[in-house]
């Protein structure tokens, strides 16, 4: 019996340990998690006879420190094209990505840094945007985004904002892109699409009322890559709302703008 | 560990070198070295160096990118003949390159009294509502002078001068009006991720509230601070 008890309080003494060892891994995970994620800094080796650090991240700040041939350096972050850089020294300056690609990775390749490039433009799914423009001689405002299902094709949702003299309205629309030339550098599309524009007119005018119209649309427009992530784009859409009153009314909508894509 | 066994080979030379029995014992030493050496370390005929298959690249998305800026303003902002008031917002920006970024920013502020109302007595011309005033904009600004600030002797930290413009709407007197806005700022970074603001900005709207129809410009001077992530 004693045995038993004994060998239950060494089982119980065993479980303890066991749960104090699983603590004491959670604990450490806990602390160390982060550490175990964040590996040692990415380091690269300058290949040109020198590097130079600025003060900031921009050709506009001063080189306050140059490394020599065969120096390493430490990548710290990145602000647009410049990465922030440590030395063996300790010296943390700012280096163009031109001049880091002039370095060499620990495996003795020349640093390749990723950028953006046309050929990811012309592989891009998601894009966004802000576009501003002329609805029906009104001020506009628009954002919109868009998902490419293929290189020629991609689908899109926009919204925007009309502010004109006598009234402002909302715009929501669904479209279907066509852009049967995607390589060209400056690349056509079409446009095909419906949606609904809210009207209330303002304040000044009193007799008048909301309105909510349904619409369709056709487009024509042009798209360019620009530098990094960024394109230019600029169009002309025509619409016809489907108005209460006996007729329809016939809308022109112009505008340009910027999108990003991923 | 090549470096250490080398080291102890040298040094057991030397010292055979100097009790005068170096060959042999150079020999003696030399086979215990590889008795001793671990497996794949080869000592001898073959190169001492062993050339690193370790191709590591670069992991490019393992270094932090900070192109996004946020964060909140204060300021006087005056209202064309509506007085000038305290103003709250906050922005956002993205730097596309270090020249450009784009900027989105939201601010509020109230009204007062028109000098025609203040005289009039008991006129007005706007709700407490209608005075209220809120705008959002979409800029796209220029960073002109990159540079360093100095501040006192032995002090200095990067600042830029932009300048900004774009477009926006502005909710006042009870309706949304289309603005163009065009400023200048200055930005001073702390450290990397932290900065301070000093902006100046212009928002021009069409406005007939006061019987004609007139382009009001509201001049907006404000500070801020902001991130970088």
């Amino acid at each position: 019996m004693d045995f038993v008890r004994e060998k239950s309080g060494e089982a119980a003494r065993g479980c303890a340990r066991c749960v104090r060892a699983v603590c004491l891994m959670i604990l450490s995970a806990l602390l160390w998690g982060p550490a175990w994620g964040d590996e040692a800094p990415e380091t690269v080796e300058v290949a040109d006879p020198y590097i130079e650090l600025h003060t900031g991240p921009g050709r506009g700040y001063p080189i306050f420190h140059v490394e020599a041939r065969g120096a390493r350096i430490m990548l710290l972050k990145r602000k647009t094209t410049w990465f922030k850089v440590r030395t063996d020294r300790e010296i943390e300056g700012w280096v163009d990505r031109l001049q880091l690609e002039r370095t060499l990775d620990p495996s003795g390749e020349r640093m390749h840094v990723q950028e953006a490039t046309a050929e990811d433009y012309a592989r891009r799914r998601w894009e966004a945007g802000v576009m501003g423009g002329e609805f029906d001689g009104a001020n506009e405002i628009s954002v919109y985004g868009a998902y490419a299902m293929t290189r020629g094709l991609s689908a899109e949702l926009s919204l925007s904002q009309v502010l004109g003299e006598f009234s402002e309205s909302m715009l929501f629309g669904v479209d279907l892109l066509a852009q049967p030339f995607p390589d060209w550098r400056f690349s056509p599309f079409f446009a095909l699409g419906t949606g609904v524009i809210d009207t209330n007119p303002r304040t000044v005018l009193v007799q008048a009322q909301d309105r909510n119209d349904r619409m369709s649309h056709v487009g024509i427009g042009l798209r360019t890559y620009l530098s990094r992530r960024f394109m230019l784009r600029m169009e002309y859409r025509s619409h016809v709302a489907f108005t209460s009153r006996d007729d329809n009314e016939e809308i022109d909508e112009w505008k340009i703008g910027f999108g990003v894509f991923f | 560990m090549e470096n250490r066994i080398r080291g102890v080979f040298l040094m057991r030379a030397r010292i055979a070198a100097r009790s005068g029995v170096f060959a042999l014992t150079a020999m003696l030493v030399a086979s215990g070295a590889l008795a001793q050496a671990p497996e794949g370390d080869i000592v001898g005929a073959e190169p001492v160096v062993q050339p690193q298959f370790d191709r590591r690249m670069v992991k490019e998305n393992r270094i932090d990118t900070e192109d996004f800026e946020v964060g909140v303003f204060a300021g006087v902002m005056s209202v064309e003949d509506f007085g000038a008031n305290s103003v709250f917002g906050a922005r956002l920006a993205y730097h596309v390159t270090e020249d450009i970024f784009v900027e989105a920013a939201y601010g509020m502020t109230d009204t007062g009294l028109t000098s025609y109302e203040r005289l009039g007595g008991a006129v007005t011309v706007l709700t407490d509502d209608e005075r209220e005033y809120s705008y959002y904009n979409l800029s796209l600004g220029y960073n002109l002078l990159p540079g360093e600030s100095f501040i006192g002797r032995g002090r200095a930290f990067s600042s830029d001068m932009y300048l900004i413009g774009g477009i926006g709407a502005t909710e006042f007197a009870g309706d949304n009006r289309f603005t163009w806005n065009f400023g200048a700022g200055y930005r001073l970074l702390l450290n990397d991720w932290l900065a301070l603001h000093a902006d100046v900005r212009d928002h021009m709207f069409d406005i007939d509230v006061l019987g004609e129809n007139k382009t009001a410009h509201n001049i907006e001077i404000h500070t801020g601070a902001t991130v970088f992530f």
